[in-house]
């Protein structure tokens, strides 16, 4: 792990020509955009750009039909979600972030699954490897909670936390299982402004560990405060793509999206 | 006190054929503890996985028929005029072959069906179990058909330099069900408190959630669906030793229902659930035969299982635990989180 916040010029992710078509619908036209070690960039767009269809082909739940995702190398075209997780590319969801019938612990420890040693046998005969495996487990799932700031919780269920908290711990179980990348889809959304303040800091804390990111985000301030790229999306192609004061200041961008929304945040 | 309470039920079971000397009463427990064996290896997949194998009984009825015909050999004739013959071999191997065969069975159906989840699974197992079901009745020179395996030798176990001992007695196969029932138990309890539990579990909940954090679903399921098969095969393989007598009636539907009720009522996804579920089932019919009618011991089955779900949808177990408090996750995360709560506490 790297703990420069300095955008290196390593490309790790690349979409190259990626198109996805669902019948005769083209959610996806043309998309090529890379993330570089270390960076941390969104992905906006209005509703329907196709902003989530990427993030679906590229860590593996849904296949481009034309085009190639690489990841530091690897093609990620055939690979399977689970695969895709295990080169550290692990993403969070709009909606169901959490598995909510288990304790807000096990939900670490499922998500810590990749770290686990143990194999069938230790399991069965209850090896000494099993409970070592399970104990580095443990301590590893309380040091998460700590890095969330949910550790008071651990013992709750997760559908019983408040909504800000799901989403708090949904990032817990993506950083569990060790990624390289995280990719994150609209986060905020549905956050009162403490909520999203306390996830920027666990944004940049994430970051310092030398993590990079990819989100996906209709909250505008906080793009613009955590991003160190924007790339925009409309109509299932880039219409723009470059620093944050870049962006904001680009006529077409302002048309496509800024624009609608700022009118629509003076009408209230 | 929560640690002790499982060993004082062992102690309270294992000492049942002490003072109990009514053969038919133990015939019942026998009965009733070779499934609790198999609703418990059901429990793996409905409760744990989440997945619904109407055909259970097939795992059963094929360990139950490979032990018995390794035990007692056959001959038969096979296409193209082979011939295999097998002669007799030791019981304790029949047992173990037919665990392991019910296992393979279990890695194929499980193989060829996770591919297609839930409502086609339920239909994929029934059609399985059914077609097994006529194997049993038409190969006739294989399995004798109707006419049903006979004869079949109780369970042996030769120590050597110690001796021979078969299970031929009522109390003796009393204690091999319940060590049979007490590994399984162990066996299900380490799973499911382990990250290959925890993987299960996340299946259940939440699939795409479960592989976004890297966990391999088709393993897991096939994992389940062989273990579960293969402790299904067990119990059939202990239910033809010790009824000595096997006919294509042990792959009726109605023998899954009855697993799927114990585990339901019990408390699926619980450890205790098909043990709880199963006694009451069990013992339902033998209980009921005193005084009722044929016809009212089944609508006193059907009325009491009705019951049981009106008032405890979760079950029975999750019911107790409830009314206590003692939710086992809550109390295995208390123990995890010393640490943190004393920090919190000295900040």
């Amino acid at each position: 792990m790297t703990s420069s916040s300095q955008t290196s010029t390593q490309p790790v992710l690349t979409l190259e020509h990626i198109a996805v078509h669902f019948g005769g619908l083209v959610a996806i036209s043309d998309l090529n955009f890379v993330v570089h070690e270390g960076e941390v960039v969104s992905l906006i767009g209005p509703n329907g750009a196709g902003k989530t269809t990427a993030f679906n082909v590229v860590t593996g739940f849904m296949r481009p039909t034309k085009g190639e995702v690489r990841y530091k190398g690897t093609l990620l075209n055939n690979l399977k979600p689970h695969q895709v997780a295990e080169l550290g590319l692990v993403r969070t969801f709009q909606r169901t972030s959490v598995f909510q019938n288990v304790s807000v612990f096990d939900n670490v420890m499922i998500g810590l699954h990749r770290r686990g040693r143990s194999h069938l046998w230790d399991t069965l005969l209850a090896l000494p490897r099993e409970r070592q495996s399970e104990r580095e487990l443990r301590d590893k799932a309380r040091e998460i909670l700590g890095t969330v700031g949910i550790e008071r919780r651990a013992n709750e269920l997760a559908g019983a936390l408040p909504y800000g908290d799901q989403r708090l711990l949904g990032v817990a179980m993506a950083l569990a299982a060790e990624p390289s990348m995280l990719l994150l889809d609209e986060p905020v959304s549905g956050m009162n402004p403490t909520e999203t303040m306390r996830f920027m800091e666990l944004l940049t804390r994430v970051r310092s560990l030398g993590v990079t990111i990819l989100l996906v985000e209709h909250d505008m301030p906080m793009v613009m405060g955590v991003s160190d790229r924007i790339v925009v999306l409309n109509y299932g192609r880039i219409i723009a793509e470059g620093p944050p004061a870049a962006i904001q200041g680009n006529p077409e961008v302002i048309k496509a999206y800024l624009g609608q929304g700022a009118k629509r945040r003076a009408g209230h | 006190m929560k640690r002790l309470f499982p060993w004082a039920v062992l102690l309270v079971f294992a000492s049942v054929p002490l003072w109990l000397n009514d053969p038919y009463l133990l015939n019942a427990f026998i009965t009733t503890g070779v499934f609790i064996v198999a609703a418990m290896s059901l429990n793996l997949l409905l409760g744990y996985t989440g997945q619904l194998s109407l055909g259970h009984v097939a795992f059963f009825g094929i360990g139950a028929y490979t032990s018995a015909l390794v035990s007692l050999g056959f001959d038969v004739e096979l296409l193209f005029g082979i011939r295999v013959v097998h002669e007799p071999w030791p019981v304790w191997s029949g047992f173990i072959i037919g665990t392991l065969v019910a296992g393979l069975f279990g890695y194929l159906v499980g193989k060829l069906s996770f591919r297609v989840r839930d409502a086609y699974f339920v239909i994929v197992s029934i059609s399985f179990a059914e077609v097994t079901r006529l194997v049993a009745l038409n190969w006739v020179e294989l399995t004798q058909g109707p006419l049903a395996l006979t004869s079949i030798p109780p369970l042996t176990l030769g120590l050597p330099g110690i001796g021979y001992f078969d299970f031929y007695s009522k109390q003796s196969n009393y204690y091999l069900v319940l060590g049979v029932l007490v590994i399984s138990y162990v066996i299900i309890s380490r799973l499911v408190k382990s990250r290959i539990g925890r993987a299960m579990v996340a299946l259940k909940e939440n699939e795409s959630l479960a592989v976004s954090v890297g966990i391999d679903v088709t393993r897991y399921l096939v994992l389940a669906a062989v273990i579960s098969a293969g402790m299904a095969g067990a119990a059939g393989s202990l239910y033809a030793h010790y009824l000595k007598i096997i006919d294509p009636d042990v792959f009726l539907f109605l023998y899954t229902i009855t697993m799927v009720i114990m585990v339901v009522t019990g408390g699926k996804g619980t450890l205790a659930g098909p043990i709880v579920g199963g006694l009451i089932f069990g013992f339902i019919p033998v209980i009921a035969r005193s005084f009722a009618a044929p016809e009212v011991q089944w609508i006193l089955y059907g009325a009491f299982m009705i019951l049981i779900l009106f008032v405890l949808p979760q079950g029975i177990v999750p019911a107790i635990e409830k009314w206590f408090g003692v939710s086992n996750e809550a109390d295995e995360a208390r123990q995890n989180t010393p640490s943190s709560a004393k920090t919190q506490d000295a900040s």
